[in-house]
């Protein structure tokens, strides 16, 4: 089809282009919270992550003990290497580095540039090479310890230091925990309650059944608002309350009507014959169900086994209203939402470390599994309608 | 007794106790109630068969009424009594609602979110298939641009405020106007108006995947000859899309323009995650949960507004479905 008539070479070279830009923008700010976990947290506020792997230019200070000061021939003199202050062994193991501008005034500690010479508002003067040394000048002697500021190069750091501190002092790992717990059976129950259903929609005869099958397309778009009161007062009532087992049974609620419309759609499409020919052997309901349309349905049960997984491991609404509000009971994204965001807020590499420890099963569940996802989306739109 | 524990004991009896309730139900009714022999061995298979499938989906029936049909009533019920829920007020909750200013941005917001985001997404994703239909990297790029479709809305928020930050140092788009010699940043989630599309577009990155993919399928399935016939009667690539294709696959345009119609009437996280609904952002379904746990009356008649837009969708699917099935 492609070179029938009328393509040109130009036109796939402007639709190569086209696609690339679409997809770089559709990746790029997902690469750029990635790149972020792993920098050093003085680095993501310094440069964006864009840069990270240049040197990164930071500001640090240093103080001189009026101590150190020998008298010279004009006076005194302090005379060292910023660089041999232990607080920033860190940036600078070998005690070596450069420096590229430096300052008297913590309002201005890129006041100078690295060799020139500079006032100190005290009295004197100061010089810092770009090898870090530097030299203090006074007439008189110096009588209170003198900070110096001054900005220099520094290596580009990646460390897992974020993760180390999201996973164990930021409660994470409680989250996460509590999240699989949400996850797990509210994906697992639906499945079940609704594959009998589906059966039974899709190959059983009986008065009623297409009123049943509109009620289940129509109670698709309730908005889950409306659940949220009545259920919770429900909940409360009949002691409940907020709690694990509230949550299991909200998520099964609000999935089922989504697992019962994909398993039916599926299961309407099986052969004829293969179940025919199974009740004329005398094969009951059951049977049938159990041993030929569950197996032959797996395509669609993973599909909406990823489908629901995917829903309420990313939930911030049902856990916030269904789950208790208490630290050892927050899901991953409540943690996120009205936790980190309010007492992290500027810490932008805890935040995106959080993102992405919240986020790495769901890609990874996307990447394995995007087959029977898209297959899922396919049979729940195209189809049904 | 700690959660994940507690979670595998749920699992354990749920899955058990489904299992259980399906089979000693069939169970009890072939062997107990209607004995497959003796006198009546006809009357009795016939009416197991009746029975049956209201055995096979009671317990769905009974959770979705729980849990869907119900509240639908139970809110506009409770939308009717006061803040405490003691005393009968009519329509005393809605009155108030729509003498509020906030209450009419939520209103506007949400129907600049219906026009814009569903238009949007399916526009993006219909111009991402046809794009990538013929590439050989098309699945891969395609991959890439479905990936958001798997991130949690709080997720996508958090990735999207780094791009939006108000420092030119960690926010990309400030970095940009840096580079373009722009004076000092700014922070887009706070100016009037246009911040709401700047939140509309993280709805939009994540939704266009959804519609590519669905759009994507449908352009398959677009009959050859239909489009080989279009070709060598001389139509060009924009008129062949435009005029031939398109046209064909507009039932599918539709249907996934009113999953994203449905979709954004739900979506509460972004704006809770962005701007908490200040800054004159808020839409319905956060407008609705900032009144939740403080004052239900208010909160059930916010749900409900939201269910009459659902509404005309809901009515329109159901029509489609029972069409289909005949």
């Amino acid at each position: 089809m492609d070179n029938i008539a009328g393509q040109k070479a130009g036109l796939t070279w402007a639709v190569n282009i086209a696609v690339a830009a679409l997809v770089l923008l559709w990746l790029i700010p997902t690469v750029g919270l990635f790149v972020s976990s792993f920098r050093d947290r003085d680095q993501i506020s310094a440069t964006g992550w864009w840069k990270a792997p240049m040197p990164v230019e930071l500001t640090f200070r240093t103080r001189v003990a009026a101590a150190d000061q020998e008298p010279t021939a004009t006076g005194y003199a302090i005379s060292g290497n910023v660089f041999a202050d232990p607080s920033q062994a860190r940036w600078f193991p070998s005690g070596s580095g450069t420096v590229t501008r430096f300052g008297t005034r913590g309002a201005a500690p890129t006041e100078f540039e690295a060799g020139t010479e500079a006032e100190l508002r005290t009295g004197g003067t100061l010089t810092i090479a770009d090898d870090g040394s530097f030299l203090l000048q006074n007439d008189e002697s110096f009588e209170r310890p003198v900070t110096l500021y001054f900005e220099a190069r520094t290596p580009p750091q990646f460390t897992t230091a974020n993760y180390r501190t999201v996973l164990t002092a930021d409660g994470m790992d409680r989250a996460f925990l509590n999240t699989l717990t949400v996850t797990i059976p509210a994906t697992v129950i639906p499945i079940l309650i609704a594959a009998f259903a589906a059966y039974a929609l899709a190959w059983m005869e009986f008065p009623g059944r297409a009123l049943l099958i509109a009620a289940v397309v129509g109670l698709l778009v309730v908005p889950l608002q409306l659940a949220l009161v009545p259920l919770l007062n429900l909940h409360n009532r009949i002691g409940i309350g907020q709690s694990f087992l509230g949550i299991w049974l909200a998520h099964t609620g609000f999935g089922l009507p989504l697992a019962i419309y994909l398993l039916r759609n599926y299961m309407v499409g099986l052969p004829r014959d293969i179940i025919e020919s199974a009740r004329v052997d005398g094969a009951t309901d059951f049977q049938i169900f159990v041993k030929i349309v569950l197996p032959l349905s797996f395509p669609a049960l993973a599909s909406f086994a990823i489908f629901q997984f995917l829903w309420t491991w990313n939930d911030l609404l049902v856990a916030k209203v269904f789950l208790p509000s208490a630290a050892e009971s927050q899901v991953m994204t409540v943690k996120i939402a009205d936790d980190l965001l309010g007492s992290r807020g500027g810490d932008w590499g805890i935040l995106a470390t959080a993102a992405f420890v919240s986020i790495a099963v769901p890609l990874l569940v996307f990447f394995t599994l995007q087959r029977y996802l898209v297959r899922g989306l396919l049979a729940g739109s195209v189809k049904g309608g | 007794m700690p959660p994940v524990f507690q979670g595998i004991v749920t699992i354990l009896v749920g899955v058990g106790g489904c299992i259980a309730y399906f089979w000693v139900s069939n169970w009890l009714l072939d062997r107990v109630i209607f004995p497959a022999r003796g006198p009546n061995i006809g009357r009795n298979i016939n009416r197991a068969n009746l029975l049956r499938p209201w055995l096979f989906m009671f317990p769905a029936i009974f959770v979705l009424g729980l849990y869907l049909a119900y509240p639908v009533f139970g809110s506009f019920v409770r939308s009717l009594y006061n803040r405490a829920g003691t005393e009968f007020i009519g329509l005393g909750n809605y009155m108030t609602l729509f003498a509020e200013a906030g209450f009419r941005t939520a209103v506007f917001n949400n129907f600049l979110w219906l026009l814009v985001v569903p238009a949007a997404a399916t526009a993006l994703g219909l111009l991402a298939a046809q794009l990538t239909d013929r590439l050989s990297w098309g699945n891969i790029a395609k991959s890439m641009i479905f990936m958001p479709m798997a991130i949690s809305f709080v997720g996508a928020s958090l990735i999207w405020k780094f791009v939006y930050a108000n420092n030119a140092d960690i926010g990309l788009i400030n970095a940009i106007r840096d580079l373009l010699g722009a004076e000092r940043p700014v922070d887009v989630i706070q100016i009037p108006f246009w911040n709401n599309f700047f939140l509309m577009f993280i709805l939009i990155w994540i939704q266009t995947g959804f519609a590519m993919v669905i759009l994507s399928a449908a352009l398959r399935g677009i009959p050859e000859e239909t489009i080989e016939a279009a070709i060598l009667d001389g139509a060009g690539p924009v008129r062949l899309f435009f005029s031939v294709k398109v046209p064909q696959i507009m039932g599918t345009i539709v249907v996934v323009w009113t999953t994203i119609t449905i979709l954004v009437l739900k979506v509460f996280d972004i704006v809770y995650t962005m701007t908490g609904g200040n800054f004159g952002t808020h839409i319905l379904p956060s407008y609705m949960m900032s009144f939740m746990f403080r004052d239900d009356g208010r909160a059930t008649a916010v749900a409900f507004v939201i269910m009459l837009i659902v509404l005309p969708v809901m009515v329109w699917n159901i029509a489609q479905a029972r069409r289909d099935m005949r």
